[in-house]
């Protein structure tokens, strides 16, 4: 790793942080509709995950997608246009805060029904098997998602199949209000994939090297051969599930402890311990987050709403 | 021109696509080593081998899903779900998946999909597998829906879904595999969304679509018989519902009767009248009437299940009813 790559990690999961709580502000002042899931608190997950991937890898995710959106490239700007509905968002302003994408950059979405995703990972796994290519398919979902027919559905058909998956499990505690050990039998997730022969590991979802190494390793298994994998990432959301959670299932002592691991905390002690960069360096790349958000947040409220045409555009693709 | 089976065109578009088309591959419950539960596709295992034609596990998301990926990565997966019933077990995959990502991206995602699903009562199989459903599936925006009730269409429909870059929901009849019918060699492209007359008459339009075409066509024989000329406009398509020759039926004949096999209430029979209404409401001369399955799960006894399908006899009453 170049010094450049562990500053861009840095900068990646500061912007996600800043255009989140940019988000909730303009979610408050009613610029944003809809439903809007947080990701803060799990920044390091996507940002270790997605960092090592390779062009041809193809991502996809469930709702809680913005960070996920930033690390596959996407700019800040088409993704706060999206999520203020403009013509100018990656969707045109159809999708919303749960339907991020961009095909281009092999990130496949943003899907808002929990673990409806994930016999889609399988499907695009298989067409890069039936077409000889040499890519990984990345499916993130939450632990309430693996209590969902469809998740055993796809990890069967994965193992089957024996597709290039890699299923990522982020583990942050709580399935909306309701916490892994009262909603699923297994509380340790990742043994769910005993029961379809899959090798399985669990990691520190709040340390974004750890999740890198780990990622690198299992992508490169894949790649060569060793079937669908598990992983477990073992995090925590900060926020509440959506805007608008009394969050009366968590106590303020349980979100104390774990602020105390902030992933870009715990990074940013990890870069200066080990002179990777300096405090000043670290400053300047939260200084250029924030304007880079800012300009996105200038950007997406001057940008145009979508023409009216646009309400009977792509339905179909033909008639 | 050969004179053929719909189960035989059916199987006929499939191998041909097949072979046009390395990207179109087929897969399904019992699709390979069985030959399909209908044989539809016998003898696809051995000469297009494993890869092309897919045994899944019976998980139906699984499989509907699968092929939504797959589609996405520029592919053309016919999925084959064993009857219609199990789609309901696949809903949000054709209703929430496949019917929207097109437009929920915003254009960017494109799935050049088809769904064969074979429903229709009248087997004896009971209530959960002898279902028409097809209205459910045609009220989505982003689906196509097809069904048709002629081998030459479904041959001709079955190629023009595969190459099609839309999701479509390819409805077959379980009891229309044996029927016969004329169907061009080779290359024979029936376009998707358009209706068709297909036998002429002056007094009186009957709508209908798949199965209750042949049931349809019995009645227009006998009707015929007493001097009553039906004229018969075959849907094929639900969605998109093409009107045309329907209205301009109506407005030679200005009394129609629409016969379908599923249930009444919200039906195809609903929206065909709502629509005729809402067009040609100066040609109506007498109130449209629907014939449909009685409103029950479809019972096992044989009996009673023909009691409750639509039969050539209430085709006939209906029509002279608006006479």
């Amino acid at each position: 790793m170049e010094k450049r790559d562990y500053l861009d990690l840095y900068h990646q999961m500061v912007v996600i942080r800043r255009l989140e709580e940019r988000s909730a502000e303009l979610y408050q002042q009613g610029k944003i509709g809809g439903f809007l899931h947080l990701y803060i608190g799990q920044e390091a997950v996507s940002t270790g995950l997605i960092s090592v991937r390779r062009p041809e890898d193809r991502i996809i995710t469930a709702y809680r997608d913005h960070g996920v959106a930033i690390n596959c490239g996407l700019s800040a700007r088409e993704v706060m246009a999206e999520l203020l509905g403009k013509a100018t968002g990656c969707s045109r302003g159809k999708g919303g805060s749960m339907h991020l994408a961009d095909v281009k950059k092999n990130f496949w979405g943003g899907h808002a029904i929990v673990g409806a995703h994930l016999p889609i990972a399988a499907g695009l796994a298989l067409g890069d098997v039936y077409q000889n290519n040499q890519a990984v398919t990345v499916c993130m979902f939450g632990d309430g998602a693996t209590n969902i027919g469809y998740f055993h559905e796809a990890l069967n058909l994965s193992k089957v199949w024996n597709l290039p998956v890699l299923w990522v499990c982020e583990n942050n505690q709580y399935g909306m209000g309701t916490a892994v050990e009262r909603a699923s039998a297994v509380s340790e997730i990742r043994r769910k994939a005993d029961g379809y022969g899959m090798k399985s590991e669990a990691v520190d979802g709040m340390d974004v090297m750890k999740v890198r190494e780990v990622s690198a390793r299992l992508y490169e298994e894949i790649r060569n051969g060793s079937g669908p994998q598990f992983l477990e990432v073992i995090t925590y959301r900060f926020r509440g599930h959506s805007m608008g959670d009394p969050e009366r299932y968590r106590s303020s002592e349980e979100v104390k402890t774990w602020l105390e691991n902030d992933p870009i905390g715990i990074y940013h002690r990890y870069l200066l311990e080990n002179d990777i960069a300096s405090e000043e360096e670290l400053q300047q790349q939260i200084q250029m987050a924030e304007e880079e958000v800012n300009d996105a947040v200038a950007f997406a409220e001057a940008s145009p709403e979508p023409p009216a045409e646009e309400l009977f555009k792509h339905i179909y693709v033909e008639g | 021109m050969a004179r053929i089976t719909m189960r035989e065109a059916i199987s006929q578009a499939l191998w041909e696509e097949m072979e046009r088309d390395p990207r179109v591959f087929i897969l399904g419950e019992e699709v390979g080593v069985w030959g399909g539960t209908y044989a539809v596709t016998k003898g696809f295992y051995d000469h297009f081998g494993p890869e092309r034609v897919r045994d899944t596990p019976i998980a139906e998301a699984a499989i509907i899903g699968a092929a939504i990926g797959a589609a996405l990565t520029g592919l053309r997966p016919v999925a084959e779900l064993m009857t219609i019933n199990f789609a309901f077990s696949a809903m949000d995959h054709i209703v929430n998946q496949a019917a929207k990502l097109h437009y929920m991206f915003g254009g960017q995602m494109i799935l050049p999909l088809v769904i064969r699903a074979v429903g229709g009562g009248g087997r004896q199989l009971g209530a959960t597998h002898s279902q028409t459903p097809d209205a459910i599936f045609a009220h989505f925006p982003g689906l196509k829906v097809v069904a048709p009730g002629t081998p030459a269409d479904a041959k001709g429909m079955l190629k023009a879904a595969i190459r099609s870059q839309d999701p479509v929901l390819f409805i077959e009849h379980a009891t229309l595999y044996q029927t016969r019918g004329e169907v061009p060699e080779g290359d024979y492209i029936v376009p998707l969304g358009k209706s068709t007359i297909q036998r002429e008459g002056r007094h009186v339009t009957i709508v209908t679509y798949s199965k209750m075409l042949e049931i349809s066509t019995k009645a227009a024989d006998q009707l015929a018989k007493e001097g009553i000329e039906a004229e018969i406009v075959d849907l094929r398509s639900l969605r998109p519902l093409d009107m045309g020759p329907v209205l301009e039926s109506f407005k030679k004949t200005n009394r129609a009767v629409i016969v379908e096999e599923g249930w009444k209430s919200y039906g195809v029979g609903a929206e065909v009248a709502s629509r005729i209404y809402e067009e040609a409401f100066d040609y109506v001369d007498a109130p449209i009437k629907r014939v449909a399955q009685a409103e029950v799960p479809l019972p096992y006894n044989r009996t009673l299940e023909q009691m409750a399908l639509p039969q050539v006899e209430d085709v006939i009453k209906a029509v002279k009813e608006v006479l």
